[in-house]
């Protein structure tokens, strides 16, 4: 499950929704993992661009993984500005044993923060700054620039 | 036809072109200047699937798609 909200996201509803959706499905873990925007430089809040399509192949791809070890993963995005301590990202994984979902988390939030189309701005004096020094390029760019 | 598509930050209006395989393209947008800072460090999709080459022939409604560095979360 893959849901993107425009502003920020209504954490304990998610939460519980997801924790709702699996009360009964025999699950032995649920590792959740959420993002909050932090005060600092001075920023207002977090600005985000989505590009769905690419994001949706990657999520699914991700979760043809989860399958395999009898996991599932469930993801929400925000899209448009969130401000201070507010989330902009929630994922978590279901699995029958905790061990599986703790290491899962981890390997998909990381490939989430290198290969998710996510292009992230901070909101300064009511401006988007894109934050390209926070930013990572997709494994394979640059091939257009080769000479 | 072929729709290029410039996502995230990178301020440009899609474009629609007429070329055969992402070698025609490298050329067009190297000699735009405006393209310069992206070409570096963006990867490109092909109907939504980023490739990693550009040996890759291209055929009358593709897609193509730019995408920046990332930073979800």
């Amino acid at each position: 499950m893959l849901n993107i909200y425009d502003g920020a996201l209504d954490v304990p509803k998610i939460l519980e929704d997801w924790y709702k959706e699996e009360s009964t499905s025999n699950y032995g873990a649920y590792i959740p993992f959420i993002g909050t925007v932090r005060e600092e430089d001075g920023i207002d809040g977090l600005s985000f661009d989505i590009y769905e399509p690419i994001l949706e192949n990657w999520f699914n791809v991700w979760q043809e993984k989860a399958k395999a070890k009898g996991a599932i993963i469930k993801m929400a995005h925000a899209r448009g500005d969130v401000l201070l301590h507010k989330s902009s990202y929630i994922s978590c994984v279901f699995s029958p044993k905790r061990r599986v979902a703790l290491e899962f988390i981890d390997e998909f939030v990381e490939d989430f923060k290198a290969s998710a189309p996510i292009w992230k701005y901070d909101l300064i004096d009511g401006k988007r700054v894109y934050a390209l020094d926070r930013s990572t390029a997709i494994k394979g760019s640059g091939i257009l620039g080769v000479k | 036809m072929i729709r290029v598509e410039f996502l995230g930050p990178i301020q440009k209006n899609a474009l629609e072109i007429e070329i055969t395989n992402l070698k025609e393209l490298a050329k067009i947008l190297q000699e735009t200047p405006e393209m310069t800072e992206w070409l570096e460090n963006s990867a490109v999709a092909v109907n939504d699937t980023i490739v990693t080459s550009l040996d890759i022939e291209l055929k009358d409604g593709d897609k193509i798609s730019m995408l920046p560095p990332v930073c979800g979360g």
